[in-house]
């Protein structure tokens, strides 16, 4: 990171940059389609769109390892759990959920504060960085793998734990009460 | 390259994603923005990662998503026992703890 602005330009037209110009305008344009679609099978798929582009955004910030992972737990994973969460609550297809009116307004007060604020600190802080992109921290598995089980190993067993309790917790809420009800019994 | 750019997309999907948050009635939605904001978070994560040089943004990112993941499978669950206490998978009808 150096103060190369000046002679690099604001957006030189690197093919780096240009795909990411490209991949960003499709994530956000599905980003608001999530939230705005009125049918909500649509909003998973739509996000399916969302999070595919970040994965490219990570690879184009040389983060693979980060990419993939993407590409496995979100798309792979948390999208088809979304999907069967739907289908278990028998939401409508094409069923048109009108947004809540009377929250319109704070959430529009909410969402452009956050907006501005972001973006100002954002502007503030980093208008004059540079990032040259070169072969010396690229993420790739060997790397992220090294860095996990060096450094963090705690918090990486920490996160084993979690997901063992979020299992359980899983298991639990979902069983049906009367079976359980009638489990006792016996 | 420019690494503000990145960290415009990240605050600009953030923004979304609470805008969403704010405005849907159906709880899978609610979470499917809830989601959005995390990503958003991760990305902001790896970018910062990428200027400092170093590959904890990373792990960071990598961390945040597998408590994503969790919390993912213990909200559902608990969205499909209020469904079937209700039958309604709206947030407006979870309201008893509500004052």
């Amino acid at each position: 990171m150096n103060l190369a602005v000046a002679e690099h330009g604001f957006l030189s037209p690197t093919g780096a940059e240009i795909a990411f110009v490209l991949i960003g305008l499709v994530v956000l344009g599905s980003a608001l389609l999530v939230v705005t679609t009125r049918q909500v099978v649509h909003a998973a798929l739509w996000l399916v769109v969302t999070l595919g582009g970040l994965a490219a955004e990570y690879l184009l910030l040389t983060a693979e390892f980060i990419a993939w992972v993407q590409v496995l737990i979100y798309v792979g994973a948390v999208v088809v759990l979304l999907l069967f969460g739907l289908m278990l609550t028998k939401a409508p297809i094409g069923y048109s959920e009108p947004p809540d009116s009377a929250a319109r307004i704070p959430a529009a007060v909410v969402a452009l504060g956050a907006t501005a604020t972001l973006l100002t600190v954002i502007v503030d802080a980093f208008r004059t960085a540079y990032l040259h992109l070169g072969d010396d921290t690229v993420g790739s598995t060997e790397v992220t793998g090294q860095s996990l089980f060096k450094v963090w190993v705690l918090p990486f067993e920490v996160l084993s734990v979690l997901l063992l309790a979020a299992l359980i917790g899983a298991i639990v809420l979902s069983r049906s009460r009367s079976r359980a009800h009638s489990g006792r019994k016996d | 390259m420019n690494p503000v750019n990145y960290l415009y997309l990240s605050a600009l999907l953030f923004t979304i994603g609470a805008a969403g948050v704010l405005l849907r009635r159906n709880a899978i939605v609610v979470f499917m923005c809830v989601e959005l904001m995390l990503n958003a978070c991760n990305l902001a994560f790896v970018t910062f990662g990428r200027m400092h040089d170093n590959l904890d943004g990373q792990i960071i990112a990598f961390f945040t998503m597998v408590v994503a993941a969790c919390e993912v499978v213990v909200g559902l669950s608990i969205i499909i026992a209020i469904f079937r206490s209700r039958r309604s998978a709206s947030v407006d009808d979870a309201s008893l703890m509500k004052w």
